[in-house]
């Protein structure tokens, strides 16, 4: 059977200090034109590595493609060297990319005419007058308004949203035949990635271009991919039509990533994370690399499996059969109920905050005036609840974080926590009472002191705060926190980076409940982790609730995590709370425009309901708090917008339920 | 752009006028009478009495700093009085063979350095990368005035074909100026041949690891393009500082070569000035130092904004 485009037995390894790593194994796959291929995995998996080593782009030295070949039209390409004619012709030509940070990946030195034309004229010959008229084309078939005079402007004049059009202009430049795009919506909002999804998949419909996602998201797998390939430590475990993948996964590991997401059409299930750690490259084991990791693993395992056919185009690589995998998982998955009756006393409220930054100008930065940020929100948390605070890139959730931590200036309002206000106390006299609020940080990297070891890491707030009586009682206190935390007291010893970003992360746990706090706010804390570690770290907050009573005030931008951790949940834009109520309510009876429209760009884990769900598209973009509407903060892309949402702010309106909306349209039903 | 460069000169003209307040205050630093200072020991009373009134010394040290401004703003410099001329006209005559020879310099070792970086950056762990990248940390550590000494022996000594000493300016002579500019010219350039070099390989090396190269070899364009149309922009901006900053030691690398080729150039004027304490020839000095290296921080400041278009919006 003759593909269009086929990479057989692809095998890249790359030199590291200990010898040569393999990266990918053996990979296999194929596309056909107008079909869209998803590639899936956590990091470190080869998803991207096979794409560019088959277009010939990876660095060789380090890296080296052992064998394999990748047939364009029954043509093998590894006969040409990656810098030859023909080779670049085919890359650019009739292969596009498009990579993961628009932020970086365009030259910030070249106006983005050129950028896209270059391509144009390299492949099509044309000349500069119809390279630009292609150009101009192009930007408005990806929606840059008014493309003609935006030609001649820079990369940095654009937002992150507008950056990734542009670069599938670039890609599109060339009239490709196969688009590769690898985590192209990873560094975006969701808002703006399902516009960038929607506008890359009609695109390549439309001009029956093969299109080859690479992501890690289940979500946007389940939403546009026809095929998946599973990839794990450089091997395709699994491989099929979406539909059957996701409906009756067979590969251990496919059907461990599919429980550890949270979903946010299903009620509150606990998620089921896959034990151990993602693979570290050049650390392999003979036999199947999934097999320490597997709770499924036999003697057989010790083999490599090879990926044999289960039915039609569905292929799995493992020694076991899926149906018994069925038999073995529990059929009844725990039914957690998280409800807000029979929690404790308000814990931490916090009245019409503000946070303004000092506008300044000038040769000698006189302050001109005031840039709001955070534009007066109020919300309280009870002792054992968790409030998720969500919303995209720049709506202030962060700084709300430090708001109420008096970390930063310009902050008014009132923060009350147990029964005090603490935002007019003066530092000196507030530093005793820190230790009541922690925090657990998003960067699990670089939020850890490099030099310091994970003993005194975790240890310094028992110190500060003279919660520990003596060496003996430091060294105890220390252990019973790490094992609290599922890390062995053993490796205290050690330092940050010795660590995996999950047990960074579990470090960072660890520091904040040292100082036996009230309230634990977590920023992030698991968008820089794997999809396999984060649901880790989100049983692992839920279980510590659960034993010390805790409360949290969870910031994140995965709606999706959010409502899975969270007794309510805020919404935020532009520095408001937009609407806020229990988590469950909210999914269920979502009412402010912006909440729906952020529940509809978040693609669901599952290709059945992705069917079935109107894909309706948030329009533009966040915009800057430089040009804070008058009225409403959402009033410019909202679909319902009166002249009074664009005149007078809304203030949140609760109901009996205690579901509170900030929206002038709610009474008169906006939507359904 | 136009806000951007008035806000540059601005802060230049702020500087300058800092500098100035300084350069004038060396006449009270120096121990003794100010007139002294001024006209040194060997003078009459009543020369004494008509610099004292010159120099408005009966009135308040503000004043008197704002006539002295005035002065060397409309060209009067003063008298030096181990020179006995004035100090306009012997800095006319001394300092355009300083910039001369300063500004060959610079452009030489800014184009070479810019090539043999991009070469190296280019052919990283490569035998051509190892051998240049070697010879430009032995530049740019040896010192200017040993080249100086050694190029002397061979060429001039040795060899013959070139001049021990002097200076002829172009206009004057052609083929004599080349001749006795080649020498001092090498030894002022192999320095900073090697700090160019080296900070272009570094800047080369950072840029070629960038996304956008990465995106721009997606594009199939040849190695070659990708160097120069996308890489050599965004990596020359660290050498267009390295090279503003070198304007400032062309006065101070003067200095030992023009000693050692017998050139009279700023450098050895300088020199001079301090040693015999000629105070308006100094002044007159620190503020043309201090003019150029500001003109050539200022050009500096307007190529960035060129070559980097983020600059221009602040």
């Amino acid at each position: 059977m003759d593909h269009y485009y086929e990479v057989s037995d692809l095998r890249v390894t790359f030199a590291g200090d200990s010898g040569r790593s393999v990266a990918v194994e053996d990979v296999s796959f194929y596309v056909e034109p107008g079909e869209v291929v998803c590639f899936v995995g956590e990091s470190g998996s080869g998803k991207s590595v096979t794409q560019l080593a088959a277009l010939q782009l990876l660095p060789v030295p380090p890296a080296s493609i052992e064998s394999g070949k990748v047939l364009l039209s029954g043509e093998n390409l590894m006969q040409y060297k990656a810098q030859s004619a023909t080779m670049r012709a085919i890359r650019g030509g009739e292969i596009g990319m498009i990579f993961q940070e628009p932020m970086t990946s365009l030259n910030p030195t070249k106006q983005i005419g050129l950028q896209i034309t270059e391509s144009a004229m390299l492949h099509l010959k044309l000349g500069r007058r119809e390279a630009e008229e292609k150009a101009v084309d192009l930007l408005r078939q990806v929606g840059i308004p008014d493309p003609e005079s935006r030609l001649r402007d820079y990369p940095h004049q654009f937002s992150g949203g507008m950056r990734q059009r542009i670069m599938i202009a670039i890609a599109m430049a060339s009239d490709p035949k196969i688009i590769v795009a690898d985590e192209p919506t990873t560094a975006l909002d969701v808002t703006t990635q399902a516009q960038i999804l929607e506008l890359l998949t009609d695109l390549a419909k439309k001009n029956n271009i093969a299109l080859i996602l690479i992501t890690h998201n289940l979500g946007i797998v389940a939403r546009y991919a026809e095929r998946i390939y599973v990839m794990y430590a450089g091997n395709v475990v699994e491989s099929g039509g979406s539909m059957d993948i996701f409906a009756r996964p067979h590969h251990p590991y496919t059907r461990g990533l599919i429980k550890a997401v949270p979903r946010l059409d299903l009620g509150e299930h606990r998620l089921i994370p896959i034990d151990g750690l993602p693979p570290s490259p050049g650390v392999r084991q003979p036999g199947c690399q999934f097999a320490n990791r597997c709770p499924y693993a036999v003697d057989a395992c010790r083999s490599k499996p090879s990926l044999d056919l289960i039915e039609g185009i569905h292929y799995c690589a493992c020694h076991r059969k899926g149906e018994d995998f069925d038999l073995l998982e529990s059929k009844d998955t725990e039914e957690s109920h998280k409800t807000t009756e029979g929690l404790g006393e308000v814990l931490l409220s916090v009245k019409d905050l503000k946070v303004t930054y000092p506008i300044r100008k000038g040769l000698l930065n006189r302050k001109v005036g005031d840039l709001t940020i955070l534009d007066g929100i109020s919300f309280h948390i009870r002792r054992g609840e968790t409030l998720g605070l969500v919303g995209e890139s720049g709506c202030g959730k962060t700084t709300a974080a430090r708001g109420i931590l008096k970390l930063i200036e310009g902050t008014t309002g009132e923060v009350w926590l147990n029964g005090k206000e603490i935002l007019s106390v003066p530092e000196k006299e507030f530093r005793p009472t820190r230790k009541n609020i922690q925090m657990i940080f998003q960067d699990p990297f670089s939020s850890l002191d490099p030099r310091v070891n994970v003993e005194d890491l975790v240890g310094e707030p028992l110190i500060i705060h003279h919660l520990v009586s003596g060496k003996e009682e430091y060294h105890q206190r220390v252990d019973e926190l790490l094992r609290l935390v599922g890390l062995d007291p053993s490796l205290k010893d050690r330092v940050a980076h010795e660590f995996s970003g999950g047990q960074r992360q579990r470090v960072g746990i660890a520091r904040a409940l040292a100082a036996d706090p009230d309230v634990i706010i977590c920023d992030e804390p698991i968008s820089a982790l794997d999809v396999s570690i984060q649901a880790q770290i989100i049983n692992l907050l839920e279980d510590l609730q659960e034993k010390m009573h805790l409360t949290y005030l969870f910031i994140a931008h995965d709606l999706a995590v959010v409502k899975h951790i969270s007794h309510r949940v805020a919404v935020m834009y532009l520095g408001n709370i937009v609407e806020i109520s229990d988590s469950e309510e909210l999914y269920a009876h979502a009412r402010h425009p912006y909440t729906k429209a952020l529940l509809n760009a978040i693609p669901i884990p599952d290709p059945r309901v992705e069917l079935e769900r109107e894909h309706e598209m948030l329009r533009g973009e966040v915009p800057s708090v430089l040009m804070r509407p008058k009225g409403c903060c959402f009033a410019e892309r909202c679909p319902f917008a009166s002249e009074q949402c664009r005149q007078q702010k809304p203030v949140l309106q609760f109901d009996e339920k205690g579901h509170g909306t900030a929206c002038w349209q709610i009474r008169q039903e906006c939507g359904k | 752009m136009g806000r951007y460069m008035f806000k540059r000169i601005g802060q230049a003209v702020v500087v300058l006028l800092l500098v100035s307040i300084f350069a004038y205050l060396l006449t009270y630093m120096i121990p003794g009478d100010p007139v002294y200072a001024m006209l040194g020991g060997d003078i009459t009373q009543e020369q004494y009495d008509i610099a004292y009134e010159a120099m408005h010394l009966d009135q308040p040290i503000v004043l008197r700093y704002f006539h002295w401004l005035m002065n060397f703003v409309t060209g009067n410099w003063g008298d030096s009085y181990r020179y006995s001329q004035p100090v306009a006209a012997l800095l006319g005559a001394r300092l355009p063979v300083t910039m001369y020879l300063g500004i060959w310099s610079i452009i030489i070792s800014t184009i070479i350095g810019i090539i043999l970086g991009v070469l190296c950056g280019t052919h990283r762990g490569k035998l051509l990368d190892s051998i240049l990248i070697t010879c430009a940390n032995f530049g740019a550590v040896m010192p200017a005035f040993w080249l100086a000494v050694l190029g002397m022996y061979i060429f001039a000594l040795k060899l013959g074909i070139l001049p021990t000493h002097g200076f002829v300016l172009p206009t004057e002579n052609l083929a004599e100026s080349v001749r006795t500019t080649v020498l001092p010219l090498i030894a002022l350039s192999v320095g900073s041949i090697g700090g160019t070099t080296r900070q272009m390989r570094s800047g080369m090396l950072d840029v070629i690891r960038q996304d956008y190269i990465r995106t721009a070899r997606s594009k199939g364009l040849t190695e070659r393009a990708v160097t120069w149309k996308h890489a050599f922009r965004n990596a020359v901006l660290p050498v267009v500082t390295l090279t503003g900053m070198s304007f400032r030691n062309i006065v101070a690398g003067a200095i030992s070569i023009e000693q050692i080729f017998a050139i009279g150039g700023m450098g050895s004027l300088m020199i001079n000035s301090i040693l015999s304490k000629d105070v308006a020839v100094v002044q007159a000095c620190i503020m043309l130092t201090a003019i150029v290296v500001t003109i050539s921080n200022l050009v500096v400041d307007i190529a960035y904004g060129v070559i980097d278009p983020r600059i221009r919006v602040e």
